[in-house]
Order: C-alpha cells, then sequence, then structure tokens
C-alpha cells in the first residue's frame, strides 16, 4: 500500500497520560540519573514517594525535550532551565489574558 | 544549491573573532531559540544560526568555508570547487550531531560525503551491533475545528536517516494521521516505529507529534475551555435577554441574567473541546453601543432625563 493511502493511528498522550520513570527515560532515550537531576532542579513534579515509584505527565516530556535544547543550544543550567519554563507559562497566561482584553476593547 | 552566507547569518564581519562568533551566537539563539521566541519564524531562523555556527565555530570548518572566497552572494547558485576539502586534516568524530536537518548547501560541504562528515556510526551494521532507531518530535498545528470535531492531517517531514555505510540523509516523507477529536495544545500523539529505523535490526523509534493549535477568528483555546468574545447590545445586557451564542458545535441559545455586565464571564458546559470530562466555553460578554441615530438618540435623551444614574458617584468629587 502507498505510505499515503494509510492513515495512521496514534497514541493520545493527553493529561490523563502518565507515564512510569521507565517509560518516561524510554520515551526520552535519557538515563534515570538525568531525570532525578531535572526532578531535583524542580524542572519536573513527579507523583510518587521515590524515583522507582515516580510517574510522570504526558506534558513533562515536552519540558524535558525543551530542557534538552536549552541545555545544548543555550548553555542555560539546570535552575536556569526551570525558571525560563515557569516564565514562560506565567508569560503564556498572561497572553491570553491580553488578548481576551483586546477583544473586550476593540470594536 | 544556494549559497548560504553564515557570516551575514550570524551578522559578524568575515573577520570576527571565534569569541565575536561565540558571543554573536549566544545573544542570536536567545532571541530565536523556538522555546523562548516570539519572533515570527523562529524555527526556521534558529536552524540557519545553528547551521553557520556548526560552521564557524569550528576552525577547521571554517577555514575551509572561507576558502570558497568572499565574493559569493547569500542565495547565489553555488557548486562547491572539485578540489573541495583538499589540503585539510580533519578531526573525525565529531560530524554535525544536529546536522540532519541543515540546508543542502551544508550537506553537501560539511555533511553526508564529504571530508568533515564525522566518522560516527560508520560500520556499526557490519559488526552485529544493534541498536533502536531514533525517536522524532516534529510539532503540528490543528485548525481548532479538526481539534473538535476529529479528522485526518497530511504532514511532511524531514527525517535524517542512516544509510548502510553509516552516512546520515535526510529523506523527505509524508504521513497521513489520524487527529482525535479533542486533541488540544501541548498534547502529543505518539507513533509507534514512526522514527529512524533501527540499526542491525534494532527495533525503530517512535515518531512524536507536539500538537499546537492554530490561532482561531472567533475562540480563545485553554486546555479543553475555549472563550469567546460575545457583543451584546446593551438593552440585551439589561433585561436579561436570549441571544444566539456560536460554538464549535453550532449556535446555541444562551439567557443572559438581568442586569449583566461587561467583561462578565458566563460558562457553556460541555460546548469546549470534546474529552473526558469535556471542556466548558466561556462566554465574554462586551457591550456594544448601537450606531448613532436619531431613534438611538431619541432614546438616550429619555434615559437621560428619566434613569437616575451617576456612573462616576464612586470617584468621591
Amino acid at each position: 500500500m502507498n505510505p499515503i493511502d494509510r492513515i495512521f493511528e496514534g497514541e493520545m498522550l493527553d493529561e490523563s497520560a502518565w507515564l512510569e520513570i521507565g517509560e518516561f527515560c524510554a520515551c526520552l532515550r535519557v538515563d534515570r540519573p538525568w531525570v532525578i537531576e531535572l526532578v531535583d532542579a524542580g524542572v519536573l513534579e513527579p507523583r510518587g514517594p521515590s524515583p522507582d515509584a515516580w510517574s510522570f505527565p504526558a506534558s513533562a516530556l515536552l519540558r524535558a525535550r525543551a530542557t534538552e535544547r536549552l541545555v545544548n543550544d543555550l548553555g542555560v543550567n539546570l535552575a536556569g532551565v526551570a525558571l525560563i519554563l515557569d516564565l514562560i507559562e506565567e508569560r503564556r497566561q498572561l497572553e491570553r489574558r491580553l488578548d481576551e482584553l483586546e477583544r473586550l476593547l476593540e470594536r | 544549491m544556494r549559497y548560504k552566507d553564515y557570516y551575514q547569518v550570524m551578522g559578524v564581519p568575515r573577520t570576527a573573532s571565534q569569541d565575536d562568533i561565540k558571543r554573536a551566537y549566544r545573544k542570536l539563539a536567545r532571541k530565536f531559540h523556538p522555546d523562548v521566541s516570539k519572533e515570527k519564524d523562529a524555527e526556521e531562523k534558529f536552524k540557519e544560526l545553528q547551521e553557520a555556527h556548526e560552521v564557524l565555530k569550528d576552525p577547521e570548518k571554517r577555514a575551509a568555508y572561507d576558502q570558497l572566497g568572499a565574493n559569493w552572494q547569500q542565495g547565489q547558485d553555488f557548486r562547491p570547487p572539485p578540489d573541495w576539502g583538499k589540503g585539510f586534516e580533519y578531526s573525525r568524530g565529531r560530524g554535525g550531531e544536529a546536522s540532519g536537518e541543515f540546508s543542502d548547501f551544508f550537506s553537501e560541504l560539511f555533511g553526508g560525503q564529504s571530508p568533515f562528515a564525522g566518522a560516527r556510526g560508520a560500520g556499526r551494521a557490519n559488526r552485529g551491533f544493534a541498536a533502536a532507531g531514533q525517536d522524532h518530535v516534529a510539532r503540528v498545528e490543528i485548525d481548532l475545528e479538526d481539534a473538535f470535531r476529529g479528522g485526518t492531517r497530511t504532514i511532511e517531514l524531514r527525517s535524517p536517516e542512516m544509510t548502510p555505510d553509516g552516512h546520515v540523509v535526510v529523506k523527505p516523507r509524508t504521513l497521513r494521521v489520524s487527529i482525535p477529536a479533542g486533541v488540544t495544545a501541548g498534547q502529543q500523539i505518539r507513533l509507534a516505529g514512526q522514527g529512524s529505523p533501527g540499526i542491525g535490526g534494532g527495533p525503530a523509534g517512535d515518531l512524536f507529534l507536539e500538537v499546537t493549535l492554530r490561532p482561531h477568528r472567533l475562540f480563545e483555546v485553554d486546555g479543553r475551555d475555549v472563550t469567546l468574545t460575545l457583543p451584546v447590545a446593551p438593552w440585551e445586557a439589561a433585561l436579561g435577554e436570549t441571544v444566539a451564542v456560536p460554538t464549535l458545535g453550532g449556535s446555541v441559545d444562551m439567557k443572559l441574567p438581568v442586569g449583566a455586565r461587561a467583561g462578565q464571564k458566563l460558562r457553556l458546559r460541555g460546548r469546549g473541546l470534546p474529552g473526558n470530562p469535556p471542556g466548558d466555553q466561556i462566554v465574554l460578554l462586551k457591550i456594544v453601543l448601537p450606531p448613532d441615530s436619531p431613534g438611538a438618540r431619541q432614546l438616550f435623551e429619555q434615559m437621560k432625563r428619566e434613569v437616575p444614574f451617576d456612573p462616576r458617584a464612586d470617584l468621591g468629587q
């Protein structure tokens, strides 16, 4: 079959998807100590009492990938990454609020 | 193939020191990094910057690039000289890790078969070495209507792939992907086995599609909730009329509370993006005056006479 005729069904990773630490590492192709470092730096917030029992929301994959890019491309350390990601989220919320207010004002 | 003026991309003169280049890269990387940038085409510009930096930061590559001469213009039609790369000594084993997505110009001069390509990966397949293929991540922008109804999207990808002799080539690839109803920004769709093929019989990598939503004319989206700014006439707000409200699933009637205020938010439960639970639609009220007309003016005059109202009473003067 021509690949263009085939429709691929993917697995949805939404907010209900939580990944055990093993699967989380496998998705990112990273080692466990790197993930523990990200948690210690406050970049990721797992659920569960100890690293073996940790699980992560699928959205943490996005944060971890962004972390790798920011570290490699900009030379930011992990504390800096945690701050950047939090500020980006804050900026997103402010932009949404600003957009809402602008829509109220424009005719 | 088009010539790339790496000095122009980095905004430095050809005489720039390695330190100048490093500083220019850091400054532009902060400006165009796709994770932080608000610039238009940030992703494209950042890729160009990385490519320029990959060459200019490395004295060997920079010297070879400089040998092409200073008379080429950005975008000019270009063929590499037949003796390209001769007379240079190369440090093996550090071919550009991120070079998979660089331009043809870069690939021809510094990637793939060029004398500058790293020896990484070469010969591995012959020695019984097996490894899983690389995962790929691609961003896909979806219309809000598609996110609401679900549908299929055709996605163009440029995937770096390892040839049997250990070189990296970039292959264009088209995939049709089913978009589940209710997908929203920040979610991912994982397509197992659609990343790079494995090496030496290892399993193929996965493809992760990171979803973003294209901005919509009417609706703002936050998770599965959508917000609509709804213009209403002053009397509709004052009297608590029933008005037609557009939603993603079609128009619905909504009764305004008597004395509704501008900026008030009303919630239409379950009218946002589908899911478990489905999102809501927030309706943000905006009170709009009718255009000036003798009739309207006459009624305002009448209100002025008959309605005791001082909108500035709270200012206390």
